[in-house]
C-alpha cells in the first residue's frame, strides 16, 4: 500500500524543512553577502541583506595585504600532500588486512581507531620541541609529517570498509581464465578499488583543510595555512567584517563544494563504515 | 588461499603503517612523561632539573585545572545533547517528503564543512559582537539591551558555536541510518494502530540506536579538544571561565613556557581521555561487529 501523502502536508513539511535550513546556513550566507559589501555597510544598521553597492573590493585587499594566495597554497600543499602520502603508505596495508585477514586484523584495526583517541594535546609539547629542534617548525613539510600520522587511521579504515566489498571470487575467476598478476592488478582490481580510493581522498583532503590544533601550534607567518591566516583576524585592528568575510568566502568555498558532492562518501568515510 | 608466502606479503603491506603508528603513539608520548617529571621551562633553559610529582601536584591543585575539567565536559555534554536531539528532529523533518529535499540537505550539512576558525571568527563578530553584531541589532529591534554573549556567557557561546558545527553531522548520519528503515514496517506498525509516538519509540529509535552510539562516539573524540574555536572567540577567559583542558595545557606551553607543567597536564588528558575511550570502544566493538 503506497502511502497516501496529501500535498497540503508536503508543503507545510516543505516550509519548515525551507527555514531551518536556511536558518542553519545563514551564517555563511550572511558572510558571502557580507564579503561584497564596504566596511561601513558590513556594520551598518539596519543591515542590508541584498540592496547595497556590491563590490569585490575587499577580495583585492585581502589578497594585496596579506598575500592570501600564499596561505592558500600552504592549505593546497599540507591538504594534498598529506593525503596522498597516507594513501601510499595505507592502500597496501588495508589492502592486506581486507583480503588476507588473519585473527589479529580486527585488533589491529581497533589499535589504529584507539591511536585517534589519543587527546592532541598530550603530545604538544614534544612535537613543538621536537620540530623546533629540527627547523620543522613552520614548515609545509612539518604540517605535512603531522597531518599524515593523524589522519592515518582513518584513511586505513576508509579504505578497508571499500576494499572488503570486492569480492574475492572475482580475483580467482580472473586468475582461472589465466591472467598475469600485473594484468589481475590493472583490468581486475583498480577499476573496482578506485571508487573507494577516490571517497578516501576527497573525505581526506576535507578533514586536513579544516585541521586546526595542529595547524594553528606549528606554523606562525610562513607554512600557515588558511586556518591559521583566519584565525589572524581574531585581534583586528579597525573596520575589518567585509575583509574577514571574504578571507573566509575563499577559505571555505573550495572545501564546500568538494563536501557537497561527497555527502554519501561523508557518512561512511565518518563513520569508519558503520552507517552506510 | 591464505598460504604462507602471501601471508609474510601481507605483514609487510601492514608493517608500514602500524610502525609508523606506533612510533606516532609511543615516542612523543614517551617525551610527554619524561617532561612531565622535569623542571623545565623554555625560558630558563639547562636549569632542567628533576621534579618527582611536583608538576603534577601544581597543576592538579590549580583551581583552574577543575574549571578546565567541568568546563570541557560540560562542551562535550552540552554539544553532546543539543545535537543528538537536534540531530534526531531535523533527520525526521528531512525524511519526510517535501519540494527540493536535496537543497535542503546541502543546506543542512555546510556547517560541517566550514573551518573552525571560520566558524567562530563569523559568529564572534558577526553574530555576537555586543555592537555590531546581528543579535544585538535584533535585540535592538525589540527594545532589548543587547547582550553580550562572549563577555557574560562565554561557555554557553563556545558551546553554541560548536554545536552548530557537529549538528549537520548528527542530522547526516542519522538521515541516512533513517532511511535504510524498512518501509514497510513502518506502515505495518500504523495499520496495527500505532501512533506517530509509539512508532518512534518502539520502531524508530531502536532502529536508530547504532547510529546514535557512532555519533556520540565520534563526536566525543573530537569534542574532547575543542581548541581553535575557544582560541579565537574568549582566548579561554574572562578568566579561565572559558578553559577546556586542551586550551589549558597550551596556555601552560606556549603563553608561560611550562614544559614541565604542561606536560603533566597533557599526561592528565590522555588519562581522562583513555577513561573515556574506554567505555566508548566497548560501545562501539559492540555495534560494529553486530
Amino acid at each position: 500500500m503506497a502511502r497516501n501523502v496529501s500535498t497540503q502536508r508536503k508543503i507545510v513539511v516543505t516550509v519548515v524543512a525551507w527555514t531551518i535550513g536556511i536558518l542553519i546556513f545563514f551564517p555563511i550566507l550572511w558572510t558571502f553577502l557580507t564579503s561584497f559589501k564596504t566596511e561601513a555597510e558590513a556594520i551598518a544598521s539596519p543591515p542590508s541583506l541584498l540592496f547595497f553597492d556590491w563590490t569585490t573590493e575587499n577580495y583585492h585587499e585581502v589578497q594585496s595585504r596579506s598575500d592570501y594566495f600564499r596561505h592558500f597554497m600552504n592549505s593546497v600543499v599540507v591538504s594534498f600532500g598529506s593525503t596522498l602520502i597516507g594513501l601510499i603508505i595505507a592502500i597496501p596495508s588495508a589492502w592486506a588486512m581486507a583480503f588476507s585477514p588473519t585473527k589479529r586484523t580486527k585488533d589491529v584495526l581497533m589499535w589504529m581507531l584507539s591511536t585517534k583517541m589519543m587527546p592532541s594535546v598530550g603530545v604538544l609539547v614534544p612535537m613543538y620541541l621536537l620540530f623546533r629542534n629540527t627547523g620543522l617548525l613552520d614548515t609545509r613539510t612539518g604540517l605535512v609529517i603531522v597531518l599524515t600520522l593523524i589522519n592515518l587511521p582513518i584513511i586505513i579504515w576508509m579504505l578497508y570498509t571499500y576494499f572488503k566489498e570486492i569480492p574475492g571470487e572475482i580475483l580467482e575467476a580472473a586468475r582461472m581464465d589465466g591472467a598475469s598478476l600485473s594484468k589481475e592488478i590493472i583490468y581486475v582490481l583498480t577499476p573496482m578499488a578506485i571508487p573507494g580510493i577516490a571517497s578516501t581522498l576527497l573525505l581526506n583532503i576535507i578533514l586536513a583543510w579544516n585541521e586546526a590544533f595542529w595547524t594553528l601550534n606549528l606554523s606562525a607567518a610562513k607554512a600557515a595555512p588558511l586556518t591559521a591566516f583566519i584565525a589572524s583576524y581574531s585581534s583586528p585592528e579597525g573596520l575589518f567584517y567585509a575583509k574577514l568575510s571574504a578571507a573566509s568566502t575563499m577559505a571555505i568555498a573550495p572545501i564546500l563544494i568538494l563536501g557537497w558532492f561527497s555527502q554519501k562518501q561523508l557518512v561512511r568515510g565518518l563513520t569508519f563504515g558503520a552507517v552506510k | 588461499m591464505a598460504t604462507l608466502h602471501t601471508r609474510s606479503a601481507a605483514r609487510l603491506m601492514i608493517a608500514p603503517s602500524v610502525l609508523l603508528l606506533l612510533a606516532w603513539m609511543i615516542v612523543p608520548l614517551a617525551m610527554t612523561i619524561y617532561f612531565s617529571f622535569l623542571r623545565y621551562n623554555l625560558l630558563m633553559p639547562g636549569m632542567e632539573e628533576f621534579a618527582g610529582f611536583s608538576n603534577y601536584s601544581y597543576f592538579l591543585t590549580d583551581p583552574a585545572f577543575f574549571q578546565a575539567i567541568f568546563n570541557t565536559l560540560a562542551i562535550v555534554l552540552g554539544v553532546l545533547f543539543i545535537t543528538v536531539v537536534g540531530g534526531i528532529a531535523l533527520a525526521l523533518l528531512l525524511d519526510q517528503p517535501m519540494f527540493g529535499q536535496g537543497i535542503v540537505r546541502i543546506l543542512v550539512i555546510a556547517p560541517f564543512l566550514i573551518m573552525p576558525t571560520v566558524a567562530a571568527l563569523v559568529w564572534k563578530n558577526m553574530f555576537m559582537n555586543p555592537v555590531n553584531g546581528l543579535f544585538a541589532w535584533v535585540a535592538k529591534l525589540f527594545g532589548l539591551q543587547p547582550f553580550d554573549f562572549l563577555a557574560n556567557a562565554p561557555l554557553m557561546s563556545v558551546i553554541l558555536i560548536v554545536a552548530w558545527q557537529w549538528l549537520p553531522f548528527a542530522t547526516l548520519i542519522l538521515l541516512t541510518a533513517l532511511q535504510s528503515l524498512d518501509e514497510e514496517q513502518k506502515e505495518a506498525a500504523q495499520m496495527d494502530g500505532a501512533g506517530a509516538f509509539s512508532r518512534f519509540i518502539y520502531l524508530v529509535l531502536p532502529h536508530l540506536s547504532r547510529a546514535i552510539t557512532v555519533v556520540i562516539l565520534i563526536q566525543t573524540i573530537f569534542l574532547l579538544s575543542v581548541f581553535a574555536e575557544i582560541l579565537v572567540t574568549t582566548n579561554g577567559g574572562p578568566g579561565t571561565q572559558s578553559t577546556n583542558l586542551t586550551f589549558l595545557v597550551y596556555a601552560q606551553a606556549l603563553l608561560q613556557f611550562d614544559v614541565g607543567g604542561a606536560s603533566a597536564g597533557g599526561i592528565i588528558a590522555v588519562i581522562l581521555a583513555n577513561i573515556v575511550a574506554f567505555f566508548l570502544m566497548r560501545m562501539i566493538g559492540k555495534t560494529l561487529e553486530a
